[in-house]
């Protein structure tokens, strides 16, 4: 990404980020971005012209007041600032790394206009991090207990949310999760080298010191019906924040092959067990030397970068769009680029060719071309007829999106789902249409993001705590 | 954590934990089964539950030890404990009147049959369960089998217990004798349940099979469990892991299950070297 722009007045460049070298980083683990340094920082942070009508904010989802904390930064008070933005987000360290910026408060930041806009994730990323090595962590204190109990189902962004602002409130607060770590996408999804998980570690310990209670290896619905929460156990109100963890596969010939995946189940092999460094950690993983990611997501960019930190020879992204039309993150398509990911755009698989012994060897595959725009905007992608090409591969991983995970839904009578099982809620109080129950982030919306899924938690939080209240 | 209460030896490769697990033991149904982690550094593993006492709080699983992971939880003792144990996953065998049903029950997988018997009692069939074993030693848990079949058949590929031979041909002598069978439920080895599916589909009788793919989390959420069944996807972990055995795909599933055979070597042999040095470190 061409970074430096030609102002007609000698303007501050937007400050770079130091990132470890792409031929280093594609074989390793650790992070690929390193984060500003104070000086850094302190430049970028004087880019900010302090608008009086600051775009930037409305342009966050849970509307942080990015322009106060830059202002914080630049007379040096970042653990103010970091606290400043806690007010709204209660995870800065995670958003500063993966929320998409060039999307929302980066898009409209004033100064965009003319040149790059002010490097807002980077700071926030910034003043996180300086305040979790700097400042002591100060408890905050809570009020006396409000005698109620809420239940969160899901230890993912949205769950967390919701944990930390109801016991902030002086309730007693559970959180059920199914995995053996709290975190959801951010532990099992999201890869290391792009969230470092001792971050998410750090804000579920925050949240135990709170007084949280985890109570994992629970998958509700199981173990516990959320009517059981509700009835024998005595929560006030419960809140649902499951995420959308079905893998959806394309449905083509040869999927169930050996060394075919769905990415969810390649990076929580990867992540949450830690197949990198098997034989230490028991979890094996089918490396692979050719190693082809169907999708163009950000969900595809962390697999493929994955494959290639495994040593695959050839890490390759099939996608039957252009570039121009990828969901992904451009950082991150920018980052796969540099460290050598083979981008095979306008390719459509129709069928997974295997060995004898039952093994990926081929993906089938169809050229394309883009049509008119569909109803996304993003025009589509039309087949070219007998175009049909082999890519020599040894592992496929599927990463086209997921849907609903229906076990929650089916154990809440009377919740209302739609009808790709998506639970229905108020959009402003995330109230479902049981009542007592609330739900939020990804198993409401879809797989979108950390920050909608924290923002819907918050709201949730606030309109629990006028439910349990009049009660 | 999760502690061992009990531990019976079947075999010297096959073991019985009977584990505290209070909230899981009030919810365990026929064929729902746990996937437990021993440890920090240990891979996530299914293992069906074969009893479970929601009074005192506990569910007992039957494993056989077969490679890294397995093998290391043999060798834990009464009051060790496993880290992580989630449960009951997986959908519970569907158990209505059927009339008179036959259980095929082969190696470790006669382990799950006790609760699926009870409930089949319970609801007034006659069962006719039959047991397969490579060899008189291998054979597990005859006595409460006998306790609750209407009759009990055994036999063992070498002859060494019972009628020699395989579990087909026990079933197959049933049909011929025309006893009326009306369903059969077989949970073993998977090439023992293709055998035992192939056979009844020959006679049109219904088979149910309960399949122990490959899993990782166990609530459908990854994919990894995934099985053909009637042309279609589906995951075992939450679709399953009881489906109609005509209908599945088992050669697949013998493959899939062979997924991970070089890096089980792998896993063995830095487990067996690791256990070493940490003899000598203590010597
Ligand atoms: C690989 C990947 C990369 C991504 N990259 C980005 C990115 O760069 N930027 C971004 O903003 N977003 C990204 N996302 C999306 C983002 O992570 C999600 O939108 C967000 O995590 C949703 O939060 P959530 O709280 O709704 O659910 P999740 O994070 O999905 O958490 C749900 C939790 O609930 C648990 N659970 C499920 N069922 C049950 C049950 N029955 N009982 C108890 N617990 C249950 C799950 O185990 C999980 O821990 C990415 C997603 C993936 C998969
Ligand atoms: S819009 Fe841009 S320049 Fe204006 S206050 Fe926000 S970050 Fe600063
Ligand atoms: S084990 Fe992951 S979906 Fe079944």
């Amino acid at each position: 990404m061409s970074e430096t722009t030609k102002p007609k007045k000698e303007k501050l460049p937007r400050q770079t980020m130091p990132h470890q070298n792409p031929m280093v980083r594609r074989r390793n683990f650790d992070e690929v971005a390193i984060g500003y340094t104070e000086e850094l920082a302190l430049s970028e942070a004087t880019r900010c012209i302090q608008c009086k009508n600051p775009t930037c904010i409305p342009g966050c989802p849970v509307e942080i007041d990015i322009k106060g904390f830059i202002h914080l930064i630049a007379e040096k008070k970042y653990v103010e600032a970091a606290h400043l933005i806690k007010e709204k987000s209660f995870l800065p360290a995670v958003c500063g790394r993966v929320c998409p910026q060039e999307d929302q408060c980066e898009k409209v930041c004033v100064i965009a206009k003319k040149q790059m806009p002010v490097a807002i994730g980077r700071l926030e990323r910034f003043v996180a991090d300086y305040e979790a090595s700097h400042g002591e962590t100060i408890l905050p204190k809570l009020p006396p207990s409000t005698g109620k109990k809420i239940a969160v189902a899901g230890a993912g962004p949205s769950g967390l949310t919701v944990a930390g602002d109801l016991i902030k409130l002086g309730h007693k607060v559970t959180v059920f999760e199914a995995l053996h770590e709290p975190g959801g996408v951010l532990v099992y999804g999201i890869p290391e080298f792009r969230l470092p998980k001792a971050i998410v570690k750090r804000e579920v310990d925050f949240l135990k010191k709170l007084g949280v209670e985890f109570k994992l290896n629970y998958v509700i619905g199981k173990i516990k019906t959320v009517d059981e929460l509700l009835g024998v156990d005595g929560y006030d109100a419960v809140f649902l924040g499951n995420g959308a963890g079905l893998p959806k596969f394309m449905g083509i010939p040869g999927e169930n092959l050996n060394g075919v995946y769905s990415a969810n189940e390649y990076l929580t092999r990867v992540n949450l067990m830690k197949a990198y460094k098997f034989p230490e950690y028991d979890t094996p993983i089918i490396k692979g030397r050719r190693v082809a990611v169907v999708g163009g997501g950000n969900v595809a960019m962390d697999a493929v970068r994955t494959a290639s930190r495994l040593g695959a020879e050839e890490a390759m992204i099939i996608y039957r769009r252009s570039e121009e039309e990828m969901p992904a993150r451009k950082e991150e398509v920018e980052n796969a680029h540099e460290e050598g990911v083979i981008f095979k755009n306008l390719t459509n698989p129709v069928r997974i060719i295997g060995n004898d012994k039952g093994w990926a060897s081929a993906l089938e595959c169809l050229k394309m071309e883009l049509g008119a725009p569909d109803e996304s905007g993003r025009r589509s992608p039309v087949p070219i007829k007998g175009s049909e090409f082999q890519v020599p591969v040894d592992v496929v991983i599927i990463a086209i999106g997921t849907s609903a995970q229906p076990l929650i839904a089916a154990s809440a009578k009377g919740m209302e789902v739609n009808k790709r099982g998506y639970i229905v809620v108020d959009e402003e109080t995330g109230k479902t249409t049981k009542e007592g129950v609330y739900a939020g982030g990804d198993i409401v919306t879809g797989a979108a993001t950390v920050i909608l899924a924290m923002g819907a938690g918050r709201k949730a939080a606030k309109a629990m705590h006028e439910y349990v209240m009049k009660k | 954590m999760f502690r061992i209460l009990r531990k019976d030896v079947f075999s010297p490769t096959v073991k019985r934990f009977t584990i505290q697990a209070p909230e899981i033991a009030k919810k365990a149904g026929p064929d729902q089964f746990i996937v437990l982690r021993i440890d920090e550094k240990g891979e996530r593993i299914p293992l069906t539950i074969s009893d479970s006492d929601p009074e005192k709080g506990t569910i007992a699983t039957v494993f056989q030890e077969v490679g890294k992971t397995t093998i290391q939880l043999g060798g834990l003792k009464q009051g060790d404990s496993i880290q992580d144990v989630v449960g009951p996953l997986g959908t519970p065998a569907h158990i209505e009147n059927y009339g008179t049903v036959v259980c095929v029950g082969g190696g470790v997988g006669i382990a799950v049959l006790p609760p699926v018997v009870k409930a089949l009692k319970n609801k007034g069939n006659k069962v006719i369960t039959i047991l397969g074993a490579r060899t008189k030693d291998l054979l597990i848990l005859e006595e409460d089998l006998k306790k609750i079949s209407d009759e009990l058949l055994i036999v063992t590929d070498d002859g060494s217990y019972g009628t020699k031979g395989l579990v087909t041909n026990e079933l197959e002598r049933l049909v011929k004798e025309s006893v009326k069978i009306d369903l059969v439920i077989a949970i073993g080895p998977p090439v023992m349940m293709r055998a035992v599916s192939n056979l009844t589909k020959n006679y049109s009788i219904g088979t149910l099979v309960s399949l122990n793919s490959i899993m990782v989390d166990g609530t459908g959420m990854c994919g990894a469990c995934r099985v053909t069944v009637g042309g279609k996807t589906r995951f075992a972990c939450v679709d399953g892991p009881e489906f109609n055995a005509h209908d599945v795909d088992f050669d697949e599933l013998i493959k899939r299950l062979a997924m991970y055979k070089e890096d089980e070597k792998l896993a063995m042999e830095y487990y067996k070297t690791h256990q070493q040095e940490h003899h000598h470190s203590c010597c």
